[in-house]
């Protein structure tokens, strides 16, 4: 078996991950804080992928960052930055499409926690940043690991944004989810369904150590 | 002196409403707002802390001018240093009590004021607890512990001691007029009881529909200046009975129960529940030592 598009797949997850984490902080911050009146259309914006038929972010994004086009000429001879058919195009698509699953559990972390934390924080003269390092974060660290699993795992899971936007480089875009369709093309069941089991294993095994954690079945054991 | 004019239009469950108020504050004075709920209270507590903007207003402490809308002075929460304390208590969950009393101290702050305050409010034994494992009472005398690191000259409290039995609420009673004099504040508590009102208070405004409608010596206001009794105790009628034109009273006076008889003809409007000042102007009562 050919190790390689597991490998992509955890590559592509886990780099996906760092990146929404540091994004979703802030913009989870600004849903769950702010008045403003574009929030609703922010928040409509990030909850998107959640309903969006794959292909079809696929199909504008591989519109968008092609060559032949205004923006990725633009993005190709200034930045060096080729999205389509490679490996941070991939990424780029990731941290969209999983957006909504990093984003929606660290904002209801925070609009769960009672005001008058955030409000104490300030009377003692401390500012967002210490307030949102030492108080916030600290109290949602339940909605952070939520966010942080189900985004790694669904972009384990993705497929048809991958499909669009990377195709089917081995070694560049060929990750477990392609893989897997194209040993099942070939009538190549065998490969399939080792790539298959071990995607299974693994989220399974992701998902039920959330739920122990965040449960508190663990923190038993450590007492 | 605290001077303050707060204006403000609030959308309450009752339909908007306007809140003006506008008072002086003595330094060192103890002050209550009364009033029902809905009343404004909590929203001109949050007004003086810098957690609401009024509509207009000017907010001055000792000639430091916190607030003035008329010159866009608007001071954020943090730059008032001003203690509040919340009806919630406010109590960082991820934190020990002792770490919720360091992350109140200012930078380069000695840490001794630590040491005074867990001794004054005698939570010693709780330094390495975390918050959740603490009683209501216990969770209250580090909230105020907390709000008191920075020295701030106002202290104010949104009517934190409302969740509480009654003899832990005389027992933190006593722990905030303790600070409230030994730290030199003006303090200003937010509460729905008259008994804490008349023990505690210098000076109390009863607020109504966003308003001041009675202000001064919580004696005088509530017994409308017209008693020369020495004999007055507040209480709450718990159960209302008949007999004649009279109504028999069942009354709570602290832990203590007392039945007394009024004309009935005399208090129309008196219902189950009500709040009371009960005087006897020309009582000669006989006492007895008991310890």
């Amino acid at each position: 078996m050919d190790w390689e598009p597991l490998f992509l797949t955890f590559k592509l997850a886990f780099v996906t991950t760092i990146i929404l984490l540091l994004a979703s902080i802030p913009l989870a911050y600004w849903l769950a804080f702010s008045k403003n009146k574009i929030k609703p259309i922010i928040e409509t914006l990030v909850s998107m992928p959640l309903v969006l038929p794959p292909t079809v972010l696929g199909f504008y994004l591989l519109i968008a960052f092609s060559p032949s086009n205004a923006f990725g000429k633009w993005l190709d001879e200034w930045l060096g930055l080729r999205l389509v058919f490679s490996f941070e195009g991939l990424v780029f698509a990731s941290v969209i499409y999983s957006l909504p699953f990093m984003v929606h559990p660290i904002q209801s972390g925070f609009s769960n926690l009672s005001k008058s934390l955030l409000e104490a924080s300030y009377m003692l003269g401390k500012s967002r940043m210490t307030t949102l390092a030492k108080v916030l974060l600290p109290n949602i660290k339940p909605s952070l690991l939520t966010g942080i699993v189900l985004a790694f795992a669904h972009t384990i899971g993705e497929f048809g944004v991958v499909l669009m936007i990377g195709g089917n480089m081995p070694g560049v875009t060929k990750v477990a989810s392609i893989a897997i369709y194209d040993e099942v093309e070939s009538l190549n069941y065998a490969a399939a369904n080792s790539y298959s089991l071990i995607l299974f294993a693994l989220t399974f095994s992701i998902l039920l150590l959330v739920y122990m954690v965040n449960g508190g079945y663990l923190k038993r054991f450590w007492k | 002196m605290i001077e303050i004019f707060l204006q403000k239009k609030l959308n309450a469950s009752s339909g908007d409403m306007l809140l003006e108020v506008k008072t002086n504050i003595e330094q060192g004075h103890f002050v209550t707002l009364y009033g029902k709920s809905g009343a404004g209270k909590t929203s001109t507590l949050r007004m003086l802390a810098g957690l609401l903007k009024p509509d207009f207003g000017k907010i001055s402490i000792h000639g430091n001018v916190l607030l003035d809308t008329s010159n866009q002075i608007n001071l954020s929460p943090q730059k008032r240093k001003i203690g509040f304390v919340f009806q919630d208590y406010a109590l960082f969950p991820n934190m020990t009590i002792i770490e919720n009393l360091s992350f109140a101290l200012n930078k380069n702050q000695d840490k001794k004021i630590l040491d005074e305050l867990i001794e004054i409010m005698e939570i010693g034994d709780l330094r390495n607890q975390k918050p959740h494992r603490l009683s209501g009472g216990q969770q209250q005398r580090v909230a105020v512990a907390r709000a008191l690191v920075q020295k701030p000259a106002l202290l104010l409290l949104d009517e934190p001691l409302s969740a509480l039995d009654e003899e832990m609420r005389n027992k933190i009673q006593k722990y905030i007029l303790q600070v409230h004099r030994e730290f030199n504040l003006t303090t200003i508590l937010i509460s729905h009881n008259l008994a804490e009102v008349l023990k505690m208070s210098d000076q109390v405004l009863v607020l109504d529909h966003g308003k001041i409608i009675q202000s001064g010596n919580p004696l005088d206001v509530f017994s409308k200046g017209k008693l020369n009794g020495n004999f007055q105790v507040t209480g709450e009628v718990i159960s209302m009975g008949k007999q004649n034109s009279n109504l028999i009273l069942t009354i709570l006076i602290g832990k203590e129960i007392a039945k007394i008889m009024v004309k009935q003809n005399d208090h129309p409007t008196l219902t189950l529940g009500d709040q009371i000042l009960i005087s006897a102007p020309n009582l000669q009562p006989t006492i007895k030592k008991l310890n």
